[in-house]
């Protein structure tokens, strides 16, 4: 109770700091919007709204898989979304392309079903292959995302990575940006099990009613600066563990009949209340002042309760490791800038190699921006599973080292 | 039991300091009284306080409140005392009532109890009009009252101030000290750290004297004085700068007056008794026909106590 009540007390001081507020709100929602405006990207409504797609098929398999994925491109749920037409050859269906006539063409190899089942040996030949519209960069990926989705319902994740994005990006079709979105979208699926039909919801009417553009730009400035600053935001929070030592607040609270724990648990349980409402609010400020569709509300809600967790973490032990108050100050701004340029908060980090997408793990930001991209691509809470569970997992990492680093910094003695 | 609480050779180190910064005290508080512990700055009262309210775990000795060990059992101690910290421990972005109700529900208070005791403790402390202002609005001295106020809420049974008057302007420090003394009244024990001998010398029953991390001399102001002999000190203002000299020769031999000298238009004697020995100090200036224009005499206080017993200056 008592530790309740002195969290309640962090939030309340907090937000009469208006220095504070105009950081852990202003800059954030200014930054999105200059971000998106410098992009060019965020008034121009050039792009269609995503109904009636043209998209032309090619299907040279003579098996059952090739059939079914085409009759799925005619499905019912796919009907407003996707206006599919049939070519006879590949060369004919990338003319069509090429005149932007389609946004993309679909080309089911001979010999597809007998790859995917195993009767033959594939080879590179036997992927399917999206010619894909360069001008039409989001309408192409959502029929990447279709067939993506369709290889997942026939559960065959070994081919799903052979879907010849690759080749796409060999000939400058598709931007290596988009690649990794799509890499990135693909192994996601692969880890969740319950994917059926709900990657070919992810195109649904709420995505089909925004400029394309719109979302591209806002929808992934709007959480890479909220995460960004929610970095500052705790370690303001850690900052203020320190401070109230120094203003002999900490000294009272040990005075009265309160126990260590509970003095510990209230200042870490403010610190994650105050990271929870900066994030909310900037969610749902984007969401209601720019209208950012930011997709599944219980995804975001819960991927908001795991941001916030993990980046409390990361303030608690900023805390627990600086000797004051300034020190706090210091280093946390410096993790904040870090963190920002590792985890994607200022330019995608999803064209980068390997191993800079590996250490960019250790940042809140890249699990966070990654987890709103899928969860604006219409993914829901299961999909998010893994994201969740990785910054939920950082948090208890994170937690268990500082209170320990915390406890034996003998905060709590005079 | 008499003593509410006994403080047993109690000692602090802290690490790397070179001597005990507490070294060794030990005294007694009586249920009921204010007990003053007196002493210059860095004379080791805060230290003392604050392993007394188990905010520094000693590294020798012992203090029982209550029948409590602070070493053994803080949870007793911590629910029968309050404690006034010296430098003001608030939340500046608070309200006053605010900052009284967080700290009230420290101590487990809540509800209309809580918001009764704070209206009562506001207007205790004359400050119910700007109850909701923020703290970091207040005047130094109005910030005094309220961190007093937040270490009363619960109606400990003995409380500590450490320093309460610090740097603050006359009317609020008339304030406190007449706070102190109305919730003295009321049964509340106090132990009240100063360094003006003044505020000791009006506040307390007894008074601890505190240097070095030593308590050097201990009793009720009486007893204190004694100790330096009773002997008073008269100031004679003349009107001739030059008679000064003379005049002192002459007063040092009057019958009680220990030394004499002189300084400008000053005559400085210090006398076993002034009332007995002034008759005849005017009577050797009259025939002289030396003209006294003021007399002024002071009584042993405090400070000429701690001058004795350490041969320092109780200062500022
Ligand atoms: N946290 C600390 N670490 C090391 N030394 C300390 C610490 N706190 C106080 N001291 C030292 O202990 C001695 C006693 O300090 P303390 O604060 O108890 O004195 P005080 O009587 O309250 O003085 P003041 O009238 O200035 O408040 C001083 O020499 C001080 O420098
Ligand atoms: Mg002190």
């Amino acid at each position: 109770m008592k530790a309740l009540q002195i969290a309640f007390k962090d939030l309340t001081v907090l937000f009469r700091d208006r220095t504070a507020l105009l950081l852990m709100l202003g800059a954030p929602l200014i930054l999105t919007v200059g971000l998106a405006l410098i992009s060019g990207r965020m008034s121009g409504s050039s792009g269609p709204a995503f109904q009636n797609l043209p998209v032309v098929i090619v299907n040279l398999d003579q098996g059952v898989v090739g059939g079914q994925l085409a009759d799925a491109f005619s499905s019912d749920e796919l009907d407003d979304l996707l206006n599919p037409q049939t070519a006879e050859d590949a060369a004919a269906a990338r003319a069509l392309v090429n005149d932007d006539k389609v946004v993309a063409a679909v080309i089911i190899p001979a010999g597809f079903t007998d790859a995917v089942t195993g009767a033959k040996e594939s080879g590179a030949a036997d992927r399917i292959e999206i010619y894909a519209n360069p001008n039409r960069e989001i309408s192409s990926q959502i029929v990447t995302a279709v067939v993506e989705s369709f290889v997942q319902q026939v559960e065959l994740a070994r081919v799903s990575g052979q879907v010849a994005v690759e080749q796409l990006l060999a000939a400058g079709l598709i931007n290596p940006q988009e690649a990794a979105a799509v890499g990135m979208r693909v192994a996601e699926r692969s880890v969740s099990a319950q994917n059926s039909g709900a990657a070919i919801r992810l195109v649904s009417a709420e995505k089909s009613t925004e400029p394309e553009q719109d979302f591209d730009m806002m929808g992934y400035f709007a959480p890479s600066m909220a995460i960004l600053f929610l970095m500052y935001t705790v370690a303001l929070g850690g900052r203020n563990l320190l401070a109230e030592k120094e203003t002999g607040t900490l000294g009272r609270l040990v005075s009265a009949p309160i126990s260590e724990t509970a003095i510990l648990g209230g200042k870490l349980l403010g610190i994650f209340l105050v990271a929870t409402a900066q994030m909310s609010i900037l969610i749902l400020a984007n969401a209601l002042l720019f209208g950012v569709k930011f997709g599944d509300p219980l995804g975001v809600a819960v991927l908001i309760l795991a941001l916030a967790a993990a980046a409390s973490g990361w303030g608690i032990l900023v805390a627990a490791i600086a000797r004051t108050p300034g020190q706090v100050s210091t280093i946390g701004m410096a993790l904040m800038l870090t963190f920002g340029v590792l985890g994607g908060s200022f330019i995608p980090i999803n064209n980068m190699p390997a191993w800079f997408n590996l250490v960019s793990k250790i940042t809140p930001n890249a699990w966070g921006i990654e987890g709103f991209i899928a969860l604006g691509y219409g993914d829901t809470l299961p999909q998010l599973a893994g994201t969740v569970a990785g910054l939920f997992g950082m948090a208890a990492v994170l937690f268990i080292v500082s209170v320990t680093l915390l406890r034996r910094k003998n905060l709590m003695q005079g | 039991m008499a003593l509410i609480l006994e403080v047993q050779d109690l000692v602090k180190q802290y690490p790397g300091a070179a001597e005990p910064a507490v070294n060794g005290v030990s005294f007694g508080i009586r249920r009921g009284e204010v007990f003053s512990l007196l002493g210059p700055n860095g004379a080791g009262k805060t230290t003392t306080i604050g392993m007394l309210s188990c905010l520094l775990k000693p590294t020798g000795g012992d203090a029982i409140v209550d029948g409590h060990s602070v070493r053994t059992d803080p949870e007793a101690v911590k629910r029968l005392i309050g404690i006034v910290p010296q430098d003001i421990a608030l939340y500046p972005s608070l309200s006053a009532r605010e900052n009284l109700r967080f700290w009230g529900w420290m101590y487990g208070l809540g509800g209309k109890d809580l918001a009764r005791r704070i209206d009562a403790i506001l207007e205790t402390v004359g400050l119910t009009d700007r109850g909701n202002d923020r703290v970091d609005s207040y005047s130094g001295g109005m910030k005094r009252r309220i961190n007093i106020a937040a270490g009363l809420l619960h109606e400990p049974k003995l409380v500590f101030l450490d320093e309460p008057t610090v740097g603050i302007d006359p009317q609020s420090r008339r304030n406190i000290l007449e706070m102190v003394k109305a919730l003295n009244a009321q049964g509340m024990t106090v132990l009240y750290t100063t360094h003006y001998m003044e505020e000791a010398q009006e506040l307390s029953q007894r008074i601890g004297i505190i240097d070095n991390g030593k308590l050097i001399a201990l009793g009720t102001l009486d007893e204190l004085t004694r100790l330096v002999g009773r002997q008073d000190e008269i100031e004679l203002k003349i009107a001739s700068e030059h008679a000064g000299p003379e005049l002192a020769e002459a007063l040092g031999k009057v019958k009680g007056v220990r030394s004499a000298r002189s300084e400008d238009h000053t005559v400085r004697l210090v006398a076993d008794d002034a009332n007995a020995s002034l008759p005849e100090v005017i009577g050797v200036a009259n025939a002289r026909g030396i003209k006294v224009i003021g007399i002024d005499v002071r009584e042993p206080n405090l400070e000429a106590v701690f001058l004795h017993l350490t041969g320092r200056a109780l200062r500022d």
